[in-house]
């Protein structure tokens, strides 16, 4: 099944808007990553509203995964130590529903389609729209095999975020853009997933670009870490993600305990926030 | 949109899979990051070109018989089948194959895709080892630099055959996450690989994994179910009548059967890990208690929990350690044309014993899987029946482990 964009579907929704007040404000998008239930459920749901004070513009919540072959050595690890503190799904939707009646931000999982699908894709959907979560972000879900989530996301007003790469050929570059909801997500490096501290070379052309095919925010992430690549990037794209720099910064604090990770995440993240104008 | 249920035959019957999209049935297909999409979309038109080219073929066919020893015979085991007292039980001696192995037919064919695809880099994964042997040896005899992921677990209880990689010139990665066998040492591979797709061909050594890899590794390996029929046609004068072979992520399996699916006359028999017993976590017996889900880029059956998290597998054998199978297998299991089974490590380490001292071959623990149901099995059949068994290795590689455990359990006493 084949969509035809609609920015202003009900499955964008409140992203949509959450980008226009931007937008209205001449800010960038700050979307943080994090991994739930590192290293436990209450920490993260401390660190969801830390993030929302700080000025987080969307969340990426990352769901454990035992075989994640997209992400580096930091969420690989991330993901090991929140499973072995007894991770599950009954547990990370409970959590996410009290986190999305707490913040302003809208929360997407960040989850691989293994996970989706051995749910069922139907009570996933519905599971994840009823906890309020604003949409699904799937790293090993590529367009071929995608018909059936988009249809079923479409159908609970949930946004299906798509990625594309630098490997990625410009003709699919575009059909992938065309196909995102809520907004596209532009790996900036072939890799997995990991702290950079350089921008790689292309980038700014490939955004600029990739902006002209598609109606939605372009969203630009692996390897931001620090306020200078952010206002780099907000030169650019709609917005910069940081993933495995707070999850480092997450694992760090850990022995602090929720309000101590909540805290440390808070000052450190409200920097690069600043810088995404 | 997939069916759950048991799916149609393709018009051109069971063979005629995988379809564009890789699929077999519902099975298979590609669930990959973005990032790999491009590089298995080259691959795939680059195996597609080779096909039809015959002087691929062709060289391929020179190495097969100049450097692996192709084709490899077909033995009577006259005494292993005194011994069982019925059906007529034959090996196909892919243990005879240069590196000892069958994986060798998948990486010369593998590494001649990456050269026309101009790629000079190779990685792999490895479980017993057989498959880092058989991609080392290879990308000697190319010139192409090659790293191998192994899991640490398996480097220690398959040293032999490190020490092989290392002396042809191979890097050796021991992996430390997870479970430190096979599985986590393809995780290992695949994140590699998402950082150097551009110059890096992954020989991933199984039909295990996205679209076109299940349906690549098959070809390559069919080479074994061919001469399996032309050998049976000219000194029996007939088709067998069962062919087994030992299941891990499948490519001996699939390639002594994809030949022989539209053989309807013969039983086809996949045995897997059945482990220390039947409960999660003993076993890695994916088409015998899992359950279809997606691993490592396609989908299958596998062992995991309600949440979708791979489940701790275990075997006695290094290269049946995986909590998944290829998707041809889960095809074949859901139409009913592969019947699938397992043998506990106790039965296999006894099937290696009498393999070893009624015929003289140490067969690979792997491989002792399949032989342990087949000694059960001949047992049962008449003995104008003929049973061929893929020997998909040898087992050289175990003997060290197979003393260290049967010293364990017998204080030392067994011989
Ligand atoms: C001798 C031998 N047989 C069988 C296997 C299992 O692999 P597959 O099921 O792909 O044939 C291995 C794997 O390492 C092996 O070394």
């Amino acid at each position: 099944m084949t969509s035809h964009h609609d920015p202003m579907s009900q499955a964008a929704k409140p992203l949509a808007a959450t980008f226009a007040a931007l937008a209205k404000d001449g800010r960038k998008a700050l979307a943080p990553f994090v991994t739930a239930g590192d290293p436990d459920l209450d920490t993260t749901l401390a660190v969801l509203e830390a993030l929302d004070r700080a000025g987080a513009a969307v969340c990426e919540l990352g769901v454990p995964y035992s075989d994640p072959i997209a992400d580096g050595p930091v969420i690989q690890a991330s993901y090991t130590r929140a499973l072995a503190a007894g991770f599950t799904l009954e547990k990370f939707f409970e959590m996410v529903r009290k986190a999305t009646g707490r913040v302003k931000m809208p929360i997407l999982a960040m989850v691989s389609y293994s996970i989706i699908y051995r749910r069922g894709i139907d009570r996933f959907v519905d599971d994840a729209a009823a906890a309020g979560l604003a949409g699904l972000v799937v790293p090993d879900l590529p367009l071929e095999e995608s018909d059936v989530l988009d249809a079923t996301c479409k159908g609970a007003s949930l946004a299906l975020v798509r990625l594309v790469t630098p490997t990625t050929p410009p003709e699919r570059a575009a059909e992938i853009a065309r196909r995102s909801t809520g907004f596209l997500y532009c790996v900036s490096v072939a890799g997995v997933t990991g702290a950079r501290t350089d921008l790689p070379e292309g980038l700014v052309e490939r955004v600029t670009w990739l902006r002209t095919k598609t109606d939605v925010p372009v969203l630009v992430g692996f390897g931001v870490s620090t306020p200078e690549q952010v206002k780099l990037l907000s030169g650019v794209a709609d917005g910069a993600i940081v993933g495995s720099a707070l999850v480092r910064r997450v694992g760090e604090l850990a022995a602090e305990g929720p309000e101590g990770v909540a805290k440390g995440v808070e000052n450190w993240l409200a920097d690069l926030v600043k810088a995404a104008t | 949109m997939p069916s759950p249920l048991s799916p149609p035959l393709p018009p051109g019957g069971i063979s005629q899979v995988p379809d564009i999209h890789g699929r077999f049935g519902r099975f298979g297909g590609r669930y990959v990051p973005e990032t790999l999409s491009a590089a298995l979309d080259q691959l795939q038109a680059a195996y597609d070109e080779a096909r039809s080219d015959p002087s691929f073929q062709a060289e391929l066919d020179q190495l097969l018989a100049a450097f692996v020893g192709r084709p490899t015979p077909l033995l009577f085991a006259k005494r292993l089948t005194e011994y069982a007292g019925g059906a007529q039980i034959w090996f196909k001696r892919e243990d005879l194959s240069h590196t000892g192995a069958h994986k060798i037919n998948n990486t010369l064919g593998q590494g001649l895709l990456a050269m026309r695809m101009g790629k000079k880099r190779i990685i792999a994964e490895t479980g017993a080892g057989q498959h880092g042997v058989a991609t080392a040896t290879a990308c000697a005899r190319f010139g192409l630099d090659c790293v191998v992921y192994m899991g640490s677990e398996d480097v220690r209880r398959q040293e032999p055959n490190v020490r092989s990689m290392r002396m042809m010139g191979a890097e050796v990665r021991p992996v430390e996450s997870g479970s430190r066998t096979l599985r986590d040492a393809i995780n290992e591979a695949m994140r590699d690989w998402m950082g150097s797709v551009e110059t890096t061909h992954y020989i991933i050594g199984s039909v295990v994994g996205p679209h076109p890899f299940p349906r690549i590794v098959r070809d390559f390996q069919s080479v074994i179910g061919k001469e399996t029929l032309v050998f049976c046609k000219k000194e029996l004068g007939r088709d067998p009548d069962c062919v087994v072979a030992c299941v891990g992520g499948g490519s001996n399996a699939a390639g002594m059967f994809y030949p022989l699916v539209e053989h309807k006359g013969i039983r086809l028999v996949g045995v897997e890990a059945g482990g220390r017993s039947a409960k999660p976590g003993d076993h890695a017996a994916s088409l015998s208690y899992g359950n279809a889900g997606i691993l490592h880029g396609s989908l299958s059956y596998v062992l995991q929990d309600p949440d979708g998290q791979t489940a701790d597998v275990h075997s006695v054998s290094a290269g049946l350690d995986y909590p998944g199978v290829g998707p041809e297998h889960a095809w074949w299991h859901d139409t009913k044309r592969v019947e699938y089974t397992s043998v506990t490590d106790a039965e296999a380490l006894d099937a290696f014993d009498l393999v070893a001292r009624r015929e003289g071959i140490l067969p690979a623990l792997e491989t002792s899987h399949a032989l342990a149901w087949t000694v059960k099995e001949a047992a049962r059949r008449p003995k104008e029946e003929v049973i061929v068994v893929c020997m998909s290795g040898r087992g050289d590689k175990d003997a060290a482990e197979i003393a260290r455990l049967r010293s364990l359990e017998n204080g030392g006493a067994h011989a």
